[in-house]
Parts: C-alpha cells; sequence; structure tokens
C-alpha cells in the first residue's frame, strides 16, 4: 500500500504576518517557512504506520505544488522519514488549481490513502482534502482523528460535534486529518538529514489548469482598544461591566 | 440566477449558525435582486422547516430521505449540486463549520464553482464578485475574487448575525438520484465525549493555560463555567502535555473559536493563540503576570491568582451580583 501525503508550504506559526506593495503581497522578508502544522501530523502518522512492519505500507510519498523555494520544505519532510517527494512546479493559485493538479499526478501514479491536513495555517480555506475526493470520485473522510491497522482492516476515526465516528471502509480515499492523527510532530535527526539528500525529489511540470479565484488584496485587523483593568478584589464590578457595558452576559 | 442556502441540521434541528446563514443569504439575494432558497437534507419535521421562513426564505425545500440523516460530504455535495443545476443558481451558500467545511470543496468541483471558506462580511461588491474572509487564522483578512460563474461562500459564525425577516415559504420536496456506491463509507460505531456544550457553537467560553500550573487544578475553571453555562477550552502546551483533550485546544492550530464572551485564565496569549480566538467579541484576562501580552488584545483584564479569583467569580454569577 502506497500513502501520498499533500504538503502546503507555510509561514512558522510565530510569525507576524504583514504585507507589501499596497497590502497586495505578503512581505515575505524574514519568514521561516514550515510544512503546515497538520500537514506535518499526517506525515507523521503515515512514517509511524510505515515504520511498524505489521503494517502493508511500502511507501510514504509528500506532494506539494509550488515554486522553487518549497524545496527545503521538501527536504525536511524527507528527513522526518518520507520516502520520496513530488514537487508539482507552479505558483499555488487557489486550492482548486492545487487539488486538481495533485489529483492529475494520483491518476498517472496511482496511491491508495492520499492525506491532507484539515487546513493550511495561511489561507484557512479547508479545501484541498475534499477536492481532491471529489476529483478523484473518492470518499473523502473530514477531521479524522485516528488512522490504523486491525489486522488487513483499516481502523478510522473521524471527529463529528460532540463526539467520534469510527468508520469502516477500503482503500482508495483521502483522509484529511485533525490534530489528534499522532502524538506530536516528529522533529528530523541528523541522521534523517543526511539520508533526505540521497532520497528522490522530483520536479513536474504542472499541467493546464485555470484558477477560480484569486486574492485581490489584504488587510491587517485593527488594533484594539486598550483593556480596562479591574481590581481583582472587586470582581463583581467585572461581572456588572459585562453585563451593562459589553452587554455579552 | 438565485441563492441556495444550505440549512445542515442536528437530530432534526436547526441551530442559530443555520439562521444566521439563511439571514445572511436573504441579505445577498436582495442584493442580487432574486430569491433565497433554504435546501435542508435528512428527515426534518415542517414545523422546524417552518421557521427557515422567518429569516427570510422565499422557498423551503425538502430532502426528506432516512438514509441521509447521518452526513457524509459525498452524498449530500451529490444532492446540493443535482438541486442547484435544476434552479440554476448561481450563488450557494453553506456555514463555515464541519459540514459546510467538508462539503463545500467537493461542490466547487462538481460545479466548477470557486469557493471563498470563512466569509466574515456582506460581499464588497458584486461584480467582480468580492468577500472578504479570514487568512492566517486570523492574525490577517483577504478580499477574495471569485470568477466562475457559480459561487460557493461558506459564513464565519457571528459574522453577519440573525436576522428575522418574515416570509410566507410553502415547503416543497426534492428527490435527488443518487447511486447506490455513493453510501460506500459505513458508520461502526459512534462515540460520545462527555463535553455537553460543544466548544465551537457556545458562547461563552471559559479557557485556561499554564498558569493553571497543574492539571489537578482545573475544578474552579470548569464551576466557573458550568455557573455561566459556558464551554471549557485551554491552551495549546496544556493540551500537548495531555492535561486537557486536544478537543479543548483552541488557537491557530487547534479550533478557532468566535464566542460572545472569552475568558483566558492563565493563558500569556502567544500569538497562536490570540489567532485562534481575536474574532471573539469580549475577551476578559485573568492572570498573575500584569506584563502578559494578553492584556494587549483584552477588553477586562483582572491580574491576580485564578485559583482564587475564579471561585469568586463563580459565586457572585451564582448569587446573581
Amino acid at each position: 500500500m502506497k500513502i501520498l501525503v499533500c504538503i502546503s508550504n507555510v509561514p512558522d506559526t510565530t510569525t507576524k504576518i504583514k504585507f507589501k506593495e499596497g497590502n497586495k503581497q505578503i512581505d515575505d522578508a524574514g519568514i521561516q517557512w514550515i510544512i503546515n502544522p497538520w500537514d506535518e501530523l499526517a506525515l507523521t502518522r503515515a512514517i509511524e504506520l510505515k515504520e511498524d512492519a505489521s503494517n502493508p505500507i511500502d511507501e510514504v510519498c509528500v506532494i506539494n505544488v509550488g515554486e522553487a523555494m518549497c524545496d527545503a520544505t521538501l527536504r525536511k519532510a524527507l528527513a522526518i522519514g518520507a520516502d520520496k517527494a513530488i514537487r508539482i512546479d507552479a505558483n499555488p493559485l487557489d486550492a482548486y488549481f492545487v487539488a486538481g493538479q495533485i489529483a492529475d499526478y494520483i491518476k498517472k501514479t496511482p496511491y491508495d490513502i492520499v492525506l491532507s491536513g484539515i487546513e493550511s495555517s495561511d489561507y484557512n480555506s479547508s479545501s484541498v482534502g475534499g477536492m481532491l475526493g471529489e476529483f478523484l470520485d473518492w470518499p473523502a473522510i473530514s477531521s479524522m482523528t485516528q488512522l490504523g491497522f486491525d489486522g488487513d482492516e483499516l481502523n478510522i476515526h473521524r471527529a463529528i460535534p460532540g463526539g467520534n465516528q469510527i468508520l469502516q471502509l477500503t482503500p482508495p480515499f483521502v483522509g484529511i486529518v485533525q490534530k489528534g492523527i499522532a502524538k506530536e510532530p516528529r522533529i528530523p535527526a541528523m541522521r534523517g538529514i543526511m539520508m533526505a539528500r540521497k532520497k528522490p525529489l522530483e520536479v513536474l511540470p504542472a499541467i493546464e489548469l485555470k484558477a477560480l479565484s484569486q486574492i485581490v488584496e489584504f488587510e491587517q485587523p485593527q488594533a484594539k482598544a486598550s483593556c480596562k483593568m479591574i481590581d481583582a478584589e472587586q470582581l463583581d464590578e467585572l461581572i456588572h461591566l459585562l453585563k451593562s457595558e459589553a452587554k455579552v452576559l | 440566477m438565485s441563492v441556495i442556502a444550505f440549512a445542515k441540521n442536528w437530530e432534526g434541528k436547526f441551530k442559530k449558525s443555520t439562521y444566521e446563514l439563511v439571514s445572511y443569504a436573504k441579505d445577498l439575494a436582495s442584493r442580487l435582486n432574486t430569491q433565497t432558497l433554504v435546501l435542508s437534507i435528512g428527515e426534518v419535521d415542517e414545523s422546524e422547516l417552518e421557521k427557515l421562513a422567518l429569516y427570510g426564505a422565499d422557498r423551503i425545500i425538502s430532502v426528506n430521505d432516512s438514509r441521509l440523516n447521518v452526513l457524509s460530504s459525498r452524498i449530500y455535495a451529490e444532492v446540493i449540486s443535482q438541486f442547484v443545476r435544476k434552479e440554476f443558481a448561481t450563488h450557494i451558500l453553506l456555514s463555515d463549520n464541519n459540514s459546510g467545511k467538508a462539503i463545500s470543496p467537493r461542490l466547487s468541483v462538481k460545479l466548477q464553482a470557486g469557493l471563498a471558506a470563512a466569509v466574515l462580511d456582506v460581499p464588497k461588491s458584486l461584480e467582480p464578485f468580492v468577500v472578504k474572509k479570514q487568512v492566517f487564522s486570523g492574525k490577517a483578512f483577504a478580499y477574495v475574487q471569485i470568477d466562475s460563474e457559480k459561487k460557493i461562500l461558506t459564513l464565519s459564525k457571528n459574522s453577519f448575525g440573525v436576522k428575522e425577516n418574515p416570509s410566507t415559504a410553502a415547503i416543497e420536496y426534492f428527490t435527488p438520484e443518487l447511486k447506490e456506491d455513493l453510501f460506500k463509507i459505513k458508520v461502526k460505531s459512534e462515540e460520545s465525549s462527555d463535553n455537553k456544550i460543544i466548544l465551537t457553537d457556545a458562547d461563552i467560553v471559559v479557557s485556561a493555560g499554564r498558569g493553571m500550573k497543574s492539571p489537578d487544578n482545573w475544578k474552579p475553571v470548569e464551576d466557573f463555567a458550568a455557573a455561566l453555562g459556558a464551554a471549557v477550552a485551554c491552551s495549546r502546551p496544556v493540551s500537548d502535555d495531555g492535561w486537557r483533550s486536544h478537543e479543548e485546544h483552541v488557537g491557530q492550530t487547534g479550533k478557532v473559536i468566535a464566542p460572545n464572551l472569552y475568558f483566558a485564565v492563565g493563558i500569556s496569549g502567544a500569538i497562536q493563540h490570540v489567532a485562534g480566538v481575536s474574532r471573539s467579541k469580549c475577551i476578559v484576562a485573568i492572570n498573575t503576570d500584569p506584563e502578559a501580552p494578553i492584556f494587549s488584545v483584552a477588553d477586562y483584564g483582572v491580574v491576580g491568582d485564578a485559583m482564587t479569583v475564579l471561585p469568586k467569580l463563580t459565586e457572585i454569577v451564582l448569587n446573581g451580583e
């Protein structure tokens, strides 16, 4: 069985986002780029599954749609333990464009399980996984919190509001992973970093595909008015203000 | 041209977020000078369906099929797209919750319709069609232009509000054609968590962090939340260390929430945490450190120890000031 993990290249989560050229573009000066945190958890789980020899996993591959700057992030994925990496060489215009490129690759190079994070920490659209499911006409498991094997059968949990569902299905499918899928993302070890240099990172041309949407402008949130401090000995004042001034109680 | 809102039900009942979506759909339809169609999937009583008219539905359409009581994004997207094609609808609206997030990407591919997710406001312009959405988990906003003829939006909670606009819509029924192989995913069993109040739905959230010092100190947090009818949440370090479940983690990589009132207790206010809660209408920070960054994003602040402040607040709430 082969697993493909979709990787989005995003600014480190501690980044303070700034824009340039009249709020038309992200100011990337000083930004550290990382694997999208949910994609990193998906990759970690895929590698854990492969490492356990009792599971029928032969290969873990990562894929990204992006320009050459993404190679460093893909090398990190290889250092963590992916067997190979694919980069489709294009500016990722919108989620539809990205999913269409990845789906085209999967149609030519079949995989059994495709994983993607539930959202990317940059554009928060939660779209690529579901779109892949539709492009491929596969089921897609939203909010997947567990993926394992029970003998030959897959053991899959999905979070639903107020609980969990345990699902029965057979590959191929898209798993859209939520926190919980792996305990902690794996940090690359020195040996992994050395090995990553020898692993294949294949760059493929993009197919012709029109994006359906575009970002025309960014905006910074407005600074909040100053915080009203309440004495810890006069807490009834706080409750009173929440009722009468903020009107939220 | 018409506007379709997908009205999700939970065990046959609609929620505030459903009514907010219908209110938004009505507003958009008025701007476009067209009708508001509201589509419900799964078994829902007519008395419940009728409530949708209160918020401006011109037509209420029910797909009253018991096989569709459990959400399947694949099947729901198929049902909605068949209905969209039948009605030649142009604008398709869903709530930005679990179901909306699961259905809308599939719908986008089926209909070749551009998707703007987590929309925060009415369109900035209709021609071209531009909407404001959250990006970088609330650290910034983006204006997204949808270039396709059909357009899909998912609406963020508490971004438009519930607005009454009574109409006299009759209830219609729609029967889609569904192939058997769509029902491929089987639910073996279901577990429900102990949390009675769903975090992403809650109007009030009490959230605590490392400042609580030990997982054994959560009782005052839970008591205060119970007194307010609030959901309990936590910061990332607390869930990473296993003090609390991942389900309670709010922040950039956890749940992004927008309650009316958010209490940040013993939470310093790292940028990733603030990103996940910045859309809260009112933030109250309780922290021993007066320099904690959380105070710069809070509306009200108390410098003090949560272990003494929370029990006092609980008492005040329970005794009605």
